[in-house]
């Protein structure tokens, strides 16, 4: 299923001494299962605990300790894999990686070698400025994560938290079907979309709750592939960018000096900006895998796949498509509103039953400007979807015009509270009584003759007139009114 | 009073029963022939103030009327057991002085059953032999002796000599290619290994996770029968335990075996085997004619393969689960100059070298380039050995054959040739590799006076034929014999 023919868009490419290049991308993005205990164990897997204070004496690998599966994992695993539009193998089977580290207890990572728990599937990316992108899945399978080593803590010892070891872990593999930097965050942007809405990775990447393995090659367009290098455990999308721009331009650099790509693992160092080998092909360990002696294959009824797959919620694409379907909104907000569960539900809450329209501005104006301003999340924001709501049910019946509901949620975000109590006790209601505006416009119309006869004229001065008609109510004027009683009085 | 050490368990626990003799009593009676036979080698380590202890907590739940299934037996722990707060080793230098925080799931059951556990029983280390003579703790030596030391047979070769040497009522064991079979039939004890599955693995130091199984070694069948009856159940902790009851396997020892079909597998006479060995088989034969049975002729080609797939399989697991004995957090560590040189000084010390050998035996075959040509085809050959035992039962639904191809041979006589030591295990690895129950019954002593067993391999599951089988193999037998007592 690997489109080595889909050649990327030119202006993809990357411009070399000898010519343009083409980017071969295909990631491995581990993700954390959101489980309580571990794969294997019991032990909890709260992040942030004292270091070995999450431990069991299976991830300690002590004597005679066996691992026990925990179905939960399975489950999330399966859940994954139909939000990815994947195949599900009834049939799968652990394995034991064996390699040596003071991080890993037992001296064997167990992980799904042959027979992953699901198979290969699809999602599709929508690049910022570009087409949709189809981007084929490889496989998904569930393995153990190891511990953690400390170094710098001590100039002569390394420490060692074994908190992390045995967290269950999702390893999801692309196919190498993406072509710019910006394809490869799209990619994980959406991975981590689904994994939310989902509910089976919280999808953290400060944590290291999902991070990616990034393998990069280049090419001539359309031509032979390249050697491919692996970047190892890129924890944020700006990283990935960052880190295949250099790859990619460093690879291009050694090929058009006569030099040859070697196929080695590197590692990204974010504060440099650049990537540095780790090992080379020839240092890399043979893992001697094989089924793990200790665990029965796992074998799926279907009826649990098919239990699974009735309850899933709604997933980023199915809800995009209702969104656009159900408020009338273009494809390009319904895809940014629903490329979260909270930013779907936050708009879906404020939308609801309202102009989803004027309602999409607003959260992706007003709110997201304010927010990024302030440098919080969404869950932290200031205004409720349910207050947000209450402003635009106050616009749509006009007790405020557009331009105050600005000032009312201003009030709402720096104090919280509701529209109608801000609108209530900042007295911004808008005067809709006309014999008031009548009397308001005649005043403007008697301090200022000379405009009078310029406005009968011209009608486009009207506006001179609406203002100052505003500002004498203090913007709480309906503007609609003004206008009509204006033109009335100018016989225009 | 008598001595309390002659008895079986069974009649142990009837004594104890009729209030003929306290736990107490018989728990100090066999740590006064523990201490008597310390030239046998047979304890790593003795928990004789807990056993005193023990036995009287016994002796105090008996007085308010509970009685477990091993209520007040002093009993020995093949010390692959973890055992809680009690220095486990597994014979090797890599555990240091290792105290397990917990208890293996076996030991739990015979705890909770009111066992007293007089100490931890010698072994081959890791389990990996079939003379005892790769303890780092020193060799047991057989009680049953003929001019020169003998070896008592491996792994589990504490086990059997403790139970031949009286100074245990039983002892539990590990069997992993025959190691609690062919130390029975070394020292004249009976040894069953269950179906795989039967009994829990949490807790037990593992060798080769897919054939490791533990069963008793005891002094007759029914004690075999009444030991594995506690230490046997279901254990979530361990995925490959079978949630299955236990047979009714006491009442079993005593049950007829008219009509039961004897299969002879005819692949199990090779090469190179004792003619006393030959007619210890045909006289096997005669006796189940004798007490009832159909006598069939079975095949089971693919024997032949069974002890290479074995020592494929077996080093390959093992290869792995040693792995976490890296002097990292729990046991010896040699420190050296960086990470790579710690690990190799500390397994370089740590291991002795049967276990190094198996291990680079074990991770070569896993090689990538290697895998397919050795352990993928062991797999193959393991299948198509669970093939040909469901072949015979289609004919019979018991198997008679010899326990091992010769009797007790002399302290360092085989130790430095593997290859003729690993042929110990040529009718034993078959029933591990298929997961099936098989029992050996002291049956004849050869001409040098030593012991001779033999086996009887049963169904998946299927002990109550087993144990049927055995019983009246040893009621036909009626093996007597005692080693003389020369240890003290």
């Amino acid at each position: 299923m690997f489109t080595a023919e889909r050649v990327a868009d030119k202006k993809d490419w990357m411009s070399g001494e000898t010519g343009d290049w083409e980017l071969i991308i295909g990631l491995e993005v581990h993700a954390q299962v959101a489980s309580n205990s571990k794969l294997f164990s019991g032990a909890a897997t709260e992040y942030g605990a004292d270091p070995n204070t999450q431990v069991s004496l299976v991830d300690a690998g002590m004597p005679g300790m066996l691992p026990v599966i925990n179905e939960f994992c399975v489950e999330q695993a399966v859940r994954t894999g139909l939000g990815l539009n994947a195949k599900i193998n009834l049939f799968s089977r652990f394995d034991r990686k064996n390699y040596f580290y003071v991080d890993l207890p037992q001296g064997y990572q167990i992980s799904q070698f042959e027979h992953p728990i699901v198979g290969e599937g699809e999602i599709e990316i929508q690049p910022e400025d570009s087409d949709a992108v189809t981007v084929g899945i490889e496989r998904l399978h569930l393995e153990q994560d190891a511990g953690k080593s400390v170094h710098d803590l001590s100039p002569t010892e390394t420490y060692v938290d074994l908190n992390r070891s045995g967290v269950a872990l999702m390893e999801i593999v692309s196919k190498p079907d993406m072509r710019s930097p910006e394809e490869a965050s799209a990619y994980v942007d959406k991975l981590r979309g689904i994994v939310r809405a989902l509910g089976t990775c919280d999808g953290d990447m400060e944590k290291g709750n999902l991070r990616a393995d990034v393998n990069v090659s280049v090419r001539k367009p359309g031509g032979e592939l390249g050697t491919r290098c692996e970047i190892k455990n890129v924890n944020s999308l700006r990283f990935i960018r960052e880190a295949i721009r250099y790859e990619a331009r460093r690879q291009i650099e050694i090929i058009e000096t006569g030099g040859t790509i070697d196929q080695e693992t590197r590692l990204f160092d974010s504060v440099k900006g650049e990537t540095r080998s780790m090992r080379s092909k020839e240092d890399a360990h043979d893992y001697r895998y094989f089924p793990d002696p200790d665990l029965l294959p796992l074998n799926l009824e279907q009826s649990f796949v098919d239990g699974i797959k009735a309850n899933l919620p709604e997933l980023p694409d199915a809800r995009k498509a209702r969104f656009i379907a159900e408020f009338g909104i273009p494809a390009y907000d319904a895809g940014v509103l629903t490329a979260d569960k909270v930013t779907g539900d936050y708009y879906e809450t404020a939308a609801k039953g309202r102009d989803g329209k004027i309602a999409a501005n607003w959260v992706m104006g007003e709110l997201f400007g304010a927010l990024n301003k302030e440098g919080k999340d969404l869950e932290d924001s200031p205004v409720s979807a349910e207050n947000l709501g209450g402003l635009l049910d106050r616009i749509a019946d006009k007790t405020i015009s557009g331009k105050i509901a600005k000032t009312v949620f201003e009030k709402m975000f720096e104090g919280g509270g509701t529209a109608d109590d801000i609108i209530e006790s900042e007295g911004l209601k808008q005067v809709t009584d006309m014999g008031a505006i009548e009397a308001m416009v005649q005043e403007a119309l008697d301090a200022n003759p000379a405009q009078v006869e310029k406005a009968k004229l011209n009608p486009k001065l009207l506006g001179f007139f609406v203002g100052q008609v505003m500002k004498a109510s203090g913007g709480k004027a309906n503007p609609q009114a003004v206008n009509q009683i204006l033109r009335e009085k100018l016989g225009l | 009073m008598s001595d309390l050490t002659q008895l079986t368990l069974e009649s142990a626990l009837g004594g104890m029963a009729a209030g003929d003799f306290t736990s107490e009593e018989i728990t100090i009676a066999h740590i006064d022939a523990c201490m008597e036979a310390a030239d046998l080698n047979a304890f790593i380590t003795n928990t004789f103030e807990l056993a005193i202890d023990q036995a009287k907590a016994s002796d105090a739940r008996r007085a308010k009327g509970a009685v477990g299934k091993l209520e007040g037996a002093p009993l020995g722990v093949k010390d692959l057991f973890c055992t809680e707060g009690v220095k486990t080793t597994a014979a090797s230098q890599i555990l240091g002085d290792f105290k397990p925080p917990y208890e293996s799931s076996v030991t739990t059951n015979m705890k909770a059953d009111g066992m007293v556990m007089l100490g931890k029983l010698n072994l081959d280390e890791f389990a990996m032999g079939s003379s005892n003579e790769t303890s780092s703790y020193g060799n047991v030596v057989n009680p049953w002796k003929k001019n020169e030391e003998l070896v008592p047979g491996g792994s589990s070769g504490g086990s059997a000599a403790a139970v031949a040497a009286d100074i245990c009522l039983g002892a539990t064991a590990t069997d992993t290619g025959g190691s609690i079979r062919q130390p029975a039939s070394f020292t004249g004890t009976v040894g069953i290994k269950p179906t795989y599955g039967r009994c829990s693995r949490f807790g037990i130091v593992a060798f080769a996770s897919s054939l490791d199984q533990a069963g008793p070694i005891a002094k007759t069948v029914k004690d075999s029968a009444i030991l594995l009856d506690s230490m046997a159940g279901y254990d979530p902790k361990d995925s490959t335990s079978l949630n299955v009851d236990n047979g009714d396997w006491i009442a079993s020892c005593e049950k007829s075996i008219k009509g039961m079909r004897i299969g002879i597998p005819k692949e199990y006479t090779v090469d190179g085997m004792p003619a006393e060995i030959q007619s210890l088989w045909d006289q096997g034969v005669e006796w189940m004619k004798d007490a009832g049975a159909e006598i069939v002729p079975v095949s089971l080609p693919h024997t032949k393969y069974a002890l290479p797939a074995y020592y494929i399989v077996a080093p390959a697991e093992a290869s792995s689960n040693l792995a976490r004995y890296d002097g990292m957090r729990y046991g010896a560590r040699v420190d050296g100059e960086n990470l790579n040189d710690t690990y190799e000084r500390t397994r370089a010390a740590g291991f002795g070298p049967e276990v190094q050998r198996r291990i680079m035996i074990g991770t070569y075959v896993l090689s990538a380039g290697y895998y397919d040509a050795y352990y993928l085809r062991a797999q193959k050959v393991r299948t198509r050995i669970a093939e040909d035992f469901k072949n015979a039962w289609e004919s019979c639904d018991a198997l008679l054959t010899p326990t091992c191809p010769s009797a007790p041979f002399a302290i360092g006589r085989k130790v430095n040739d593997p290859i003729t030591m690993y042929l110990n295990d040529i009718f034993t690895v078959t029933a591990n590799l298929a997961g099936l129950p098989g029992i050996s019954v002291p049956a004849a002593l050869d001409k040098n006076g030593l012991p001779l067993g033999l086996q009887i391999i049963g169904k998946a599951l299927d002990e109550d034929t087993v144990f049927a089988a055995a019983g009246a193999l040893e009621k036909a037998a009626n093996f007597t014999a005692k080693p003389e007592k020369w240890w003290t």
